[in-house]
């Protein structure tokens, strides 16, 4: 191995050290870039896990690509068919699901949604982060606190408050309960803890901004990065969630995973035209995943974040 | 002139000023926080606490708020054998989603942690299916469990077993509904980890193989324990995902009452069906802070279990540590 350290050049003696001995100490802060590249196993062992990770949206396509005979076919067919087009456009003009509706619907919900969390939890996490104030710590400890909280406890009151207000069924009850995040604020406020200087907010003060402008000029720009993320989390957990919208929505106004629970709910289940739906409902953010699936790695990796 | 009159006017408007600016900075702190806290009590807060009232009352989806009952729903809740049922499956369905997912996401991650070329891609590739909505793993994974036709059964004939009846038998279903959770989660676990074991330093490593430690020796002795509290996060994060799990057992056959013998019904879909099925929502309510305490409670023994186990591997003591700052020390000297 290059990167093991031979007891010698551990200890050199300094005064008499040879040439090579010095260089090989100089060389030591690159160590990290000449570590050993791994064999072809842990490639091997890489690829198989995409091949897992990739295999199950491939599946879908070749059923969806398939007509109903495929599916009931002994032996298994390996590559798509040429159905797509016409099962996407039996999903589409499905009457009874509304799939069109139900794009549309759940492009709105989790825009607002992204948008609105990201817009407050930046404004609270920049006061939590850097603003004194009474009862910052209290208050800090109460948000932690309420992330540990599950979800399903507030939904039957959430149910009766939207029927009483009328809401139920609209796409307000489904963005209502989902415009600010517990999870969102402490993100923004360990994330402004680390990445903004106190001295940047100080010399806006000094020059005579005033705390909204400081926070517009100062803060704002600096969040960009950490806000884009979990802009791109929300965004991503409002897409895929399934129990609230199902719950409080009905099927003249779905968003996608309901439309797709209503596509499998007939007494017979056409699984071309489901899993065809399932490819419709993943594409758009597939496409996200390609664009940003960078920054989302990274999000996951510095903010550990589960939701 | 009326100079003592301006600067007496000049004094006065800087005198307000500053109260202005004194007030800004008392004041602006809670403006900032106030729409978070204001939001969150009406939209998450207030649900959470009127559930508790809820719970104790008669409460109907069409006749609304009845009488006052006490702890009635509670008591019917937990004679109810279908509650245990889905209580069991719960906690099958975690067990055999969580163990799995946390064990391989470990191997996951030490192998994205070698100095792999193209690291961004290896990453990306494993993060993939968390973009797959729930509700679309399960439609798939649900194709491929089929008992008849699905190719697990086909993979399965071909190599010479008798086919598994995935839905219709309790712990095949269990499996097959662990199985679309890890599929979804195992990536996205490991990629936390793998941030937990780029943050162990390097020289412990260094040190463990100059003592001629094996690569597995190093990522038990030095790994596991290094990473204990990315673990603690993990597990206790999961648990409280994996006991409210509904989407996939809801879809995992057109039906949606998990089975037809309550095979693979969990907690939450029995909540729904006593809410939205029997329009009782004072039950319904009880059974969710019946959830609410489960979910407490394993967390806290999730997390002495996570403390004892980790720690009772710590082999890295000072001895090896204090070796391995000697190479920093020469580098200065040099």
């Amino acid at each position: 191995m290059t990167t093991q350290l031979t007891p010698e050049r551990v200890e050199p003696h300094v005064g008499s050290a040879p040439s090579e001995q010095r260089r090989a100490i100089r060389q030591r802060p690159n160590r990290l870039a000449n570590r050993q590249r791994p064999g072809f196993l842990t490639y091997g062992f890489l690829a198989a896990v995409i091949l897992g990770s990739v295999f199950p949206l491939y599946w879908s396509f070749l059923i969806g690509s398939g007509d109903a005979s495929t599916i009931t076919r002994q032996d298994i067919v390996w590559w798509p068919g040429g159905n797509f087009l016409v099962n996407a456009a039996s999903v589409l003009e499905n009457e009874s699901v509304n799939f069109w509706r139900a794009i549309g619907n759940s492009i709105i919900v989790s825009t607002v949604v992204a948008v609105s969390v990201v817009f407050f939890s930046t404004l609270s996490g920049y006061a939590f982060a850097k603003l004194r104030f009474r009862g910052k710590t209290g208050l800090l400890i109460f948000v932690i606190a309420t992330m540990a909280v599950p979800t399903q406890l507030g939904i039957v009151p959430l149910f009766i408050a939207m029927s009483k207000l009328q809401l139920a069924g609209t796409l307000a009850a489904v963005i209502l309960p989902a415009i600010v995040s517990a999870f969102g604020v402490f993100w923004m406020t360990q994330y402004f803890g680390q990445a903004l200087p106190f001295e940047l907010i100080e010399a806006a003060r000094v020059d005579g901004a005033s705390m909204i402008r400081t926070f517009w000029h100062v803060a704002l720009p600096a969040a960009r990065p950490a806000a884009a993320m979990l802009g791109l989390f929300i965004f991503i957990s409002t897409w895929t969630n399934f129990f609230w919208p199902f719950i409080v929505l009905d099927r003249q106004n779905p968003t996608l995973p309901v439309a797709l629970a209503l596509l499998q709910s007939n007494y017979f289940v056409d699984y071309s035209v489901v899993l065809a739906g399932v490819i419709l409902s993943t594409v758009p953010l597939l496409i996200l995943f390609i664009v940003a699936g960078r920054q989302l790695v990274s999000g996951i990796m510095q903010g550990a974040v589960k939701g | 002139m009326t100079t003592a009159l301006d600067d007496e006017r000049r004094i006065r408007r800087i005198a307000f000023s500053q109260k202005l600016s004194h007030w800004d900075v008392k004041i602006s702190p809670y403006l900032y926080i106030s729409p978070f806290f204001i939001l969150f009590t009406v939209t998450g807060l207030f649900p959470l606490l009127y559930t508790a009232y809820v719970s104790v009352h008669e409460w109907h989806l069409i006749g609304g708020e009845g009488d006052f009952v006490g702890l009635d729903n509670f008591s019917f809740v937990l004679q109810q054998p279908q509650f245990w049922i889905a209580l069991r499956n719960t906690f099958s369905i975690f067990l055999l989603s969580m163990i799995p997912q946390v064990t391989f996401a470990l191997v996951i991650a030490a192998v994205l942690n070698e100095n792999l070329r193209a690291k961004t891609f290896w990453r990306m590739g494993v993060l993939l299916p968390y973009i797959v909505a729930p509700v679309a793993v399960t439609l798939i994974f649900s194709n491929m469990f089929g008992d008849q036709y699905g190719l697990v059964n086909n993979l399965l004939g071909q190599a010479g077993i008798a086919p598994v009846q995935w839905h219709s038998q309790e712990l095949p279903s269990h499996v097959a509904i662990a199985t679309m959770v890890n599929f979804r989660w195992t990536g996205y676990t490991a990629l936390i980890l793998l941030a937990g074991m780029q943050a162990i330093p390097r020289d412990l490593y260094e040190a463990a193989s100059i003592d001629g430690a094996s690569k597995p020796r190093q990522f038990f002795s030095i790994t596991i324990p290094q990473l204990r509290p990315t673990l603690i996060f993990v597990i206790v994060t999961s648990t409280i995902g994996g006991l409210q799990i509904f989407d996939e057992p809801r879809l995992y056959d057109q039906y949606g009452q998990g089975g037809a013998n309550s095979q693979w019904m969990t907690i939450t879909i029995y909540l729904y069906n006593l809410g939205w099925g029997q329009l009782n929502f004072g039950r319904a309510a009880a059974v969710a802070w019946l959830l609410f305490l489960i979910i407490v409670l394993i967390g806290l023994v999730n997390l002495a279990i996570t403390r004892t186990i980790a720690a009772s591997n710590d082999i890295t003591a000072t001895p090896r540590k204090s070796k391995t700052v000697q190479p920093r020390r020469q580098k200065v000297t040099a």
